[in-house]
């Protein structure tokens, strides 16, 4: 039993793809051992990484594949034996399973009596064993984007591949990849250490000997090792204390082997400039942490996460470069703010008109006027539905929305879109509802992301997002497969996500309506906001898949209805009487089908009913369900859902006592009759029949 | 030798080129002037863009001035330029080592790396126009981005075979960072030996920014650039119509003659123009993509017929075993 180690080395690995490939590396090397029988029980994988490296160590490794022992079947007896003599089969037998035919035995099975054999397959060398298979697992990984390097293109992979690592114990494995050969040498710090190679003796001492050459390959100690850094730099500041950034921290932690932290300062002039601008300036483009003061604004400083342990002269040098880089930025960012202020917002609608928003669906001057149509109409109905909009505010914001595309900061950053119309709204005196629905109007951008923060700016948001999806629908542009061109999904998305968070008053098939030209296309976007409020329950919030296709059965047009729907069906569905209910609904269902097919006919007749348990479920089944819509009127799901389930020990008896397809026709057509009412009046909150239940 | 800006040893702007030339010169590239005909960088050089092309190894650096009419400030941003200088090295194929190379051309133009803080991060280049894209890093020192370094994959949509390696210093950013000047205008260019009298960038390129920024945001005349687009895209397209005969051409001497570099040129022309039709604001989004798609069909038409060329032309035993 030994140690593994495997390392490949490789020239910068973009940040964004090393942690799952980290991840993956171990999966396919853990797999490979397990399935070639080399793991032992309780052996430990672990990996590693920098951006030049990838690396897994597994302990618990067996030096050889245990001896396998299988057990052949052969020819039956009668063709192996004639007259007590083996005959050519039993021969060929014997020679494919490698053994003599003295060692051939007799096995009995159901069939009869058939020759059988014990073979023992050596087990092979684990060395033997990984050089043959951890090719094709690294050949496997796979990379958002690959390039080729070696003449031929014999391989494509992120990078190329500069050396490897492979041994088992002390004992070198003779792995070979992308023109490598893997041996036991790997490299430190390009910087602090230099080219020379550094021997590894044994797995177990990788992570110490990188350490002494400036590379910190245990991923979670270097993210740790800067969280403290990012602490303590900033301590040297009174009362300040870094903006938490969680993905940025991921990012620098992927850049560097060896990380440092510098703080610095810009001039307290630029934080004229709105703190949007200036936090996308340092995190998107410098990769630098933002600084707040004891009060949570912006401070005049920066933090910058170095590849390098500077000593006292460069650490000024760096952080000299640094603060002239950010200063250039920041001054540029101040030109292009105080350059657009000279043109406003609202004066700049005509330049719109030369904006292309779609070739077939005009610029954004015309997807302006759309929106505000849309817009307007979505407000009146939330007025209708005691929900307020200012809808004057709502129409000026849609009006100017999109001119910030005009801007010269949006030019040059424009993942700042929409916050800096807001921005500018504000800054040339419109109204703050107006700024705060431009300000809004791209959210959310993911389902992680916040909704916008005012009905204004929902409503801008759904309407912008509407009359997009719709447009492009209008095109024969729908999204296929994973193509999605133009992220309409997205859009489609953050629309569900909207109407259920914000609990708005209105229906996906009014949204796709107003949005669509026609009704045709109208219908197509309601079914494709179908699939979206799905994914929503699904994939979103969690809600079982049963549960969503019954909730859905029942109609979905209400979001945030769907959405509570969802949760009471979730909470009930674990009791019995429910589950029992649910079971004989799909049985009511089954045989009304089956019905159907036959063309028999369901008439709501109780007159005709005889016997006592169906004239006391259609009694009782009347009654409940007048409670149960009431119920369902006030939202009151889960009640509602718990009243159904009283109805159990009805439905029970029915089916125990009553056979359905009674021989006479006017009997059979009552008693369809009576299920068919039943399943109708219960499967307003969700179609109970779509919920699976064991057994 | 060095001068003293800013209280440490710097390089000239001269001196950066001229270190940076005999660094590659002496790693066995041949030292190419800059091309004559207008460029947006120094990938768009037929030295890059057509020698990348085909199996023929290729090591060559050359300085480029490249013109973005549309990044053009009149001289009064420190930080952009109408036209600036790239320093372009092409190796075809990169030898193994060519990261630490690049490091060793830092270390070259006085770069002590042991005191700066030196990162390779992604970046992967496109130029849609060309067919052309690789992957790579943009290299940040201390925050700057410095070079572009890029493993060129495809050109004119063709897979490069063996692929190239491409790095691009920016010489003005270079130096500025190297002489800690906060404009690009007080970067020293030159300085007299005899009487210490400092020559800035400002001195030598200032009126030329102000000039052409003013020509191109303010002066051109769009109708006449309209013409001068259609009238090279008429002539480039005409020469790679008449390319298509080159398989049939009498001789060998005519194949080699067949001018897809004055094509090339043409193709170029109508990139330039339409730079300034952009500047200008004459280029609505929608005919945007349009007109990139013409000067695409020249550029790939190009390379497509370079390639084909050097096919017919070269013969096997030039090219490597």
């Amino acid at each position: 039993m030994a140690d593994f180690l495997f390392e490949i080395g490789l020239e910068e690995v973009p940040a964004r793809m090393i942690a799952s490939a980290q991840a993956e590396l171990a999966t396919r090397v853990e797999t490979l051992l397990s399935r070639e029988r080399l793991l032992e029980e309780g052996s430990l994988v672990t990996s590693y990484s920098t951006p030049r490296r990838l690396a897994v160590l597994v302990t618990g490794v067996r030096t050889q594949q245990p001896d396998a022992v299988e057990e052949m079947l052969g020819p039956s007896l009668k063709v192996a034996y004639k007259d007590g003599e083996p005959t050519p089969a039993a021969a060929a037998f014997a020679k494919k399973a490698g053994v003599s035919l003295s060692d051939l035995k007799t096995v009995t099975n159901a069939k009869g009596e058939y020759l059988g054999a014990t073979v023992t397959r050596p087990g092979k060398a684990a060395a033997e064993v990984i050089a043959a298979e951890l090719p094709k697992e690294i050949a496997a990984i796979y990379w958002a984007k690959n390039m080729y390097w070696r003449a031929g293109k014999p391989e494509r992979f992120v990078r190329p591949v500069k050396w490897m690592i492979a041994l088992l114990g002390e004992t070198l494995v003779p792995v070979e990849f992308a023109g490598v050969s893997a041996g036991n040498t790997t490299r430190g710090h390009r910087i602090l250490f230099g080219a020379d190679a550094i021997t590894i003796a044994r797995p177990s001492d990788y992570l110490a000997a990188l350490g002494k050459a400036f590379v910190l390959a245990d991923v979670a100690a270097r993210r740790q090792k800067i969280r403290k850094a990012l602490d303590a730099v900033t301590r040297t500041v009174s009362g300040a204390c870094w903006r938490e950034d969680l993905e940025l921290v991921e990012t620098v932690t992927h850049l560097t082997e060896w990380p440092y932290v510098v703080l610095g300062s810009f001039e307290t002039g630029y934080l004229e400039l709105p703190e949007e601008v200036l936090v996308t300036v340092m995190r998107d483009h410098q990769k630098y942490f933002a600084v707040e003061d004891a009060g949570g604004k912006l401070a005049a400083h920066f933090l910058t996460v170095l590849n390098i342990e500077p000593d006292a002269e460069g650490l000024e040098i760096i952080r000299t470069g640094n603060e002239r880089v950010l200063s250039a930025r920041f001054n540029d960012a101040r030109f292009f703010w105080e350059f657009d202020q000279k043109t406003t917002l609202v004066n700049r609608m005509e330049n719109l008109k030369h904006v292309t928003f779609q070739k077939d669906l005009g610029s954004y001057f015309a997807k302006a006027e759309r929106v505000r149509k849309v817009a307007a109409e979505l407000a009146r109905l939330c007025e209708e539905r005691k929900t307020d909009a200012d809808a004057a505010a709502l129409d000026q914001a849609a009006t100017i929305a999109k001119t910030d595309l005009t801007c010269e900061l949006v030019k040059e950053f424009t993942e700042l879109q929409g916050i800096v119309g807001g921005l500018y709204a504000r800054a040339q005196g419109l109204s703050e509802t107006v700024a705060l629905a431009v300000y809004d109007q791209y959210l959310p951008a993911s389902m992680e992301d916040a909704v916008p923060r005012t009905v204004e700016g929902l409503l801008l948001s759904i309407s912008d997002k509407a009359d997009t999806i719709g447009g492009m629908f209008g095109l024969g542009l729908e999204p296929t497969g994973s193509k999605d061109p133009f992220g309409l999904r997205r859009a489609a998305n953050g629309i569900v996500k909207m109407l259920a968070e914000a609990k708005l008053p209105l229906l996906l098939s009014e949204i796709a309506g107003l949005g669509s030209e026609h009704s045709a296309t109208a219908t197509k976007v309601e079914q494709f906001f179908t699939e979206r409020v799905e994914f929503y329950l699904k994939d979103v919030k969690g809600y079982a898949y049963d549960v969503v296709k019954a909730v859905q059965a029942a109609g979905a047009d209400d979001v945030p209805d769907a959405v509570a729907r969802a949760q009471a069906v979730t909470e009930v569905r674990g009791s019995e009487d429910f589950a029992a209910i649910s079971a004989a609904f799909k049985r009511m269902k089954n045989i009304l089908t089956q019905a159907r097919e036959k063309g028999e006919n369901a008439a709501w007749t109780p007159d005709f009913l005889i016997e006592p348990a169906e004239r006391t479920l259609a009694e009782e089944s009347g009654r409940l369900a007048a409670w149960v819509e009431g119920q369902r009127r006030e939202k009151q799901y889960v009640e509602a859902l718990q009243t159904i389930a009283t109805l159990r020990p009805h439905v029970d008896a029915f089916f125990d006592k009553v056979m359905v397809m009674a021989p006479e026709e006017r009997l059979r057509a009552a008693r369809l009759g009576l299920l068919n009412r039943v399943l109708q009046d219960f499967s307003r909150i969700a179609d109970f029949s779509e919920i699976v239940t064991a057994g | 030798m060095p001068f003293v800006a800013n209280g440490k040893e710097a390089l000239t702007f001269q001196e950066l080129l001229f270190r940076l030339q005999s660094f590659w010169a002496e790693r066995g590239c041949v030292l190419q002037q800059p091309y004559d005909v207008e460029v947006g960088a120094g990938t768009m050089s037929p030295d890059t863009f057509l020698r990348v092309l085909g199996p023929k190894p290729v090591r060559i650096a050359y300085a480029q001035p490249s013109r973005r009419p549309a990044d053009g400030r009149y001289g009064e941003n420190p930080n952009r330029l109408y036209k600036h200088t790239q320093f372009q090295v092409i190796l075809k194929p990169p030898p193994a080592d060519v990261q630490e190379v690049y490091l060793d051309s830092l270390r070259a133009i006085g770069i002590d790396l042991k005191k700066h803080d030196l990162k390779f991060e992604e970046d992967n280049w496109e130029w849609p126009v060309g067919g052309a894209w690789g992957v790579g890093w943009q290299m940040m020192l201390d925050g700057q981005e410095i070079t572009q370094f890029t493993y060129f994959q495809q050109c004119g949509g063709l897979d490069l075979e063996p692929m190239c390696g491409e790095i691009t210093y920016g010489l003005e950013r270079i130096a500025q960072f190297l002489q800690g000047v906060d404009s690009i205008y007080d970067i020293v260019w030159a300085i007299e030996p005899d009487t210490g009298k400092q020559t800035t960038y400002g001195e030598i390129r200032l009126y030329e920014e102000e000039q052409y920024s003013t020509y191109s945001f303010d002066y051109a005349d769009v109708n006449k650039l309209w013409e001068h687009l259609n009238a090279y895209e008429a002539e480039c397209l005409a020469l790679l119509d008449a390319a298509k005969g080159m398989p049939e051409l009498e001789s060998l001497k005519a194949q080699r003659r067949f001018p897809v570099l004055g094509a090339y040129e043409l193709a170029l022309k109508c990139s330039h123009v339409f730079n300034l039709l952009d500047a200008r604001g004459a280029i609505s989004v929608t005919e945007r993509v349009g007109v990139m798609a013409r000067i695409r069909t020249l550029v790939v038409g190009v390379a497509k017929a370079y390639a084909q060329q050097q096919e017919l032309t070269v013969p096997a035993e030039a090219l490597p075993a």
